[in-house]
C-alpha cells in the first residue's frame, strides 16, 4: 500500500541507474525553485547533474498561473486592463497600452498624437524600469550588488513619474480607450526632466562597472549562447533575439503610437550570449532616452489626451458626479453596453523582453469571445533547457537572469 | 518586390487547391482557412517556398465553438510573420469536436511545442506527433479542459451577469 502513495519515479532516476551500472560515476537530480531565490520567480527546474554540470533539465511552470484568458472571455474590455497589469509587472504600462491599441484598433479609433507621443513616452519609462531591473538583478546573480544599488533609485524615480499620471506605482492601469484617463500633471513633466537629468550619469556608471569588469565577462561571455536560426525557431523576440544579431523590433516593424516619427537604432549583439543580451539591453536604455527626448521635444501644442469617443472613452468622475451625459455614457461602458463589432483582430507590441502579442476574437457580445496573450516570457523559457545544456549550475543562474523571464507574465 | 495577398493565394492555391480557402484581409493581417489534415504540409511549404518565406511562427492558439457543427467545434489560430518582406498572415483551422486532433508543428517550429502543450492543456485537443504533450500550465490530475465553453467561470444559475439583461444579444450589434 505505502508503495501505491510514493509519487511515480521520474525519468532521469533511470537514467541515474544506467548511468551508475555503466562506469560507476554518480549523477544526481537537483531542483532548481520553484521558490528558489535566485530563479526570482515561482518556477521549478529540474535538473539532471554530472557533479556542478547540467546534463539535461525539465522546466515546470504554472505555479502561479491564474487563467487571465478565461477570466478575460468573462469580462468588459475596461476590466481586462487590470489583468495585463500583471502580467509583466517589471513594465505594466507597455502592456496596457498594447491592450488599449488592440481594443483602438477593432473599434477603429484614432489617438490624438498628443496622447500617442505620451504613450510612447510612458512605454519608453516602462522599457528603461525593465531593463533596470533585468540588467542590475543579473549583475546581484553574479555577485555584484553595487551596480543594483546605483540604478535600482531611478526605477523609483520612474514609479514616481506614474504616480504623478495615475496615482498608481506597480500596476498603473492609466489609460482608457482612446488615451489617457488624464492629462499629464505640470509635476509629472517636471519629474520626468529630472529623470532625463540624473539618470544618464548613473547608467553610464553602471555600464562602466560592468562592461569591462573581468569577472563579469569571464561569468558571461560565451555563456548560454542562441544561435540566430535556433532563437527564431524557439520563437525568440526582444532583446534575447537582437542578442543573437537579429535586428527584429515591433517597433519598427509594424510602427504603432508614432514610433515613426522617432529616430532610433536597434542595437544588436553578435554571439547571442549572456554578455550580449546584458548589452543590449543596456544600448536599448539610451535608444529609450533618446526617443523620450525627441517625444518631448515634438509634443503637439495643446492638451489633448483623448480622442472623442463618448461611447467607448470613461468620462472623467468629477463630469459622472456633474453631469447627466457623462453618467449615461460611464454606465453604458461600465455596464458593457458599448457596441463591438464582430471582428478577430491580432495587434503586438514591443514589450521590454520581446513581442507583446494580442489576439482577439470578438462575437459582439460584451466581452471577448476569445483573448490570448502572446507572452515572450513564455516563448523563451522553453528554450531554457537548450541554453544550460553543458553549462555549470551557476551559469543556469545567469543565464536564466538575463533571458528576463517574469513568472506573471510566463504563467499568466 | 513586396509580397502581395494576391501572390500567397496564388501560390496556395497553385499547390493545394481547394485545401485552402476563405481568403481575407482582416485589418492588417492577410488571413486563410486551411483543412485540418492538410495544415502540416501547408505550414511547412509557408516556412520553405523561397517567395513566400514564414520562418516565424509568432502564436498557435485554440479556440472553442460548441455551438458549431461537429466537425467544426474547435479551432487552431496560427500567426505566421514573414520577416523579410514584413508580412504577416493569419491560418485558421477547424477540427471535430468529438475527437479534437490535429497534426503537430513542433519539429517545423521548435516554439510550437510549448504553444501546443498550452492549447492540450487548455482545449484537450490532441497534436500527434508531438514529443511531450502534457499539461504545462494547469496540474497533471485535472480531467476537464478549462478553456472549453462547457466550463463556465462562475455558477452557471447566476443571471445578473447575462447579456439578455442588457438588452444586447449578438444579432442587435
Amino acid at each position: 500500500m505505502s508503495e501505491l502513495l510514493l509519487p511515480p519515479e521520474h525519468r532521469y532516476a533511470k537514467i541515474i541507474k544506467e548511468k551508475l551500472n555503466e562506469d560507476g560515476s554518480e549523477l544526481s537530480i537537483l531542483n532548481l525553485g520553484p521558490t528558489h531565490p535566485a530563479t526570482h520567480g515561482i518556477f521549478q527546474n529540474i535538473l539532471l547533474m554530472d557533479g556542478e554540470r547540467i546534463l539535461d533539465a525539465e522546466p515546470t511552470i504554472g505555479y502561479i498561473h491564474r487563467a487571465f484568458e478565461k477570466i478575460a472571455e468573462n469580462r468588459p474590455f475596461y476590466q481586462i486592463t487590470p489583468l495585463t497589469d500583471r502580467m509583466n509587472y517589471c513594465s505594466s504600462p507597455i502592456n496596457n497600452m498594447g491592450w488599449w491599441m488592440t481594443v483602438e484598433k477593432l473599434l477603429d479609433i484614432e489617438v490624438p498624437k498628443r496622447a500617442q507621443y505620451l504613450r510612447v513616452i510612458v512605454m519608453e519609462l516602462a522599457r528603461i524600469a525593465d531593463h533596470i531591473i533585468c540588467n542590475s538583478i543579473l549583475g546581484v546573480d553574479t555577485g555584484a550588488y553595487t551596480g543594483f544599488l546605483y540604478v535600482f533609485q531611478f526605477r523609483e524615480k520612474i514609479y514616481e513619474i506614474y504616480e504623478e499620471i495615475c496615482g498608481a506605482r506597480l500596476t498603473t492601469n492609466m489609460g482608457r480607450i482612446g488615451g489617457f484617463e488624464r492629462d499629464w500633471s505640470p509635476e509629472a513633466f517636471r519629474k520626468l526632466d529630472l529623470f532625463l537629468e540624473e539618470f544618464p550619469a548613473a547608467w553610464k556608471e553602471f555600464e562602466n562597472l560592468f562592461e569591462r569588469n573581468r569577472i563579469f565577462i569571464d561569468r558571461t561571455v560565451n555563456v548560454g549562447p542562441i544561435s540566430a536560426e535556433q532563437a527564431m525557431s524557439y520563437g525568440f523576440t526582444g532583446p534575447n533575439l537582437r542578442a543573437a544579431g537579429v535586428d527584429y523590433d515591433v517597433r519598427v516593424a509594424h510602427p504603432y503610437s508614432s514610433y515613426e516619427d522617432f529616430d532610433f537604432i536597434i542595437p544588436v549583439g553578435k554571439s547571442g550570449d549572456t554578455y550580449d543580451r546584458f548589452c543590449v539591453r543596456n544600448a536599448e536604455v539610451w535608444e529609450s532616452l533618446s526617443i523620450i527626448r525627441q517625444a518631448l521635444a515634438k509634443m503637439p501644442e495643446g492638451n489633448e489626451y483623448h480622442a472623442e469617443v463618448p461611447d467607448y472613452y470613461l468620462p472623467p468622475k468629477e463630469d459622472v458626479y456633474t453631469s447627466m451625459e457623462s453618467l449615461i455614457y460611464h454606465f453604458k461602458i461600465v455596464m458593457g453596453e458599448v457596441p463591438v463589432p464582430v471582428a478577430e483582430i491580432y495587434h503586438a507590441v514591443e514589450g521590454g523582453n520581446g513581442e507583446l502579442g494580442f489576439y482577439l476574437e470578438t462575437d459582439g457580445s460584451r466581452t471577448p469571445y476569445r483573448l490570448h496573450f502572446r507572452r515572450p516570457c513564455f516563448i523563451y523559457y522553453q528554450a531554457y533547457p537548450e541554453m544550460i545544456k553543458g553549462a555549470l549550475l551557476s551559469d543556469a543562474i545567469v543565464i536564466l537572469s538575463s533571458l528576463n523571464v517574469i513568472a506573471g507574465e510566463l504563467d499568466a | 518586390m513586396a509580397l502581395e495577398n494576391t501572390d500567397i493565394q496564388d501560390k496556395l492555391t497553385q499547390n493545394f487547391g481547394e485545401e485552402v480557402f476563405n481568403f481575407q484581409q482582416q485589418k492588417d493581417i492577410f488571413t486563410f482557412e486551411i483543412d485540418a489534415d492538410k495544415n502540416k504540409a501547408i505550414i511547412l511549404f509557408l516556412k520553405n517556398d523561397p517567395s513566400l518565406q514564414f520562418h516565424f511562427l509568432t502564436d498557435l492558439c485554440g479556440i472553442h465553438y460548441p455551438d458549431n457543427e461537429v466537425n467544426k467545434q474547435f479551432a487552431i489560430v496560427y500567426h505566421l510573420h514573414n520577416w523579410y518582406e514584413n508580412k504577416r498572415i493569419k491560418i485558421k483551422t477547424y477540427i471535430n469536436g468529438e475527437k479534437p486532433e490535429i497534426k503537430t508543428i513542433s519539429n517545423i517550429f521548435l516554439s510550437a511545442n510549448w504553444m501546443e502543450r498550452e492549447t492540450f492543456d487548455f482545449y484537450g485537443v490532441d497534436f500527434i506527433g508531438h514529443p511531450q504533450l502534457k499539461r504545462i500550465l494547469n496540474m497533471d490530475e485535472m480531467i476537464s479542459f478549462p478553456m472549453r465553453k462547457e466550463f463556465p467561470m462562475e455558477d452557471g444559475g447566476r443571471t445578473d451577469k447575462d447579456d439578455r439583461f442588457f438588452g444586447r444579444t449578438i444579432d442587435n450589434c
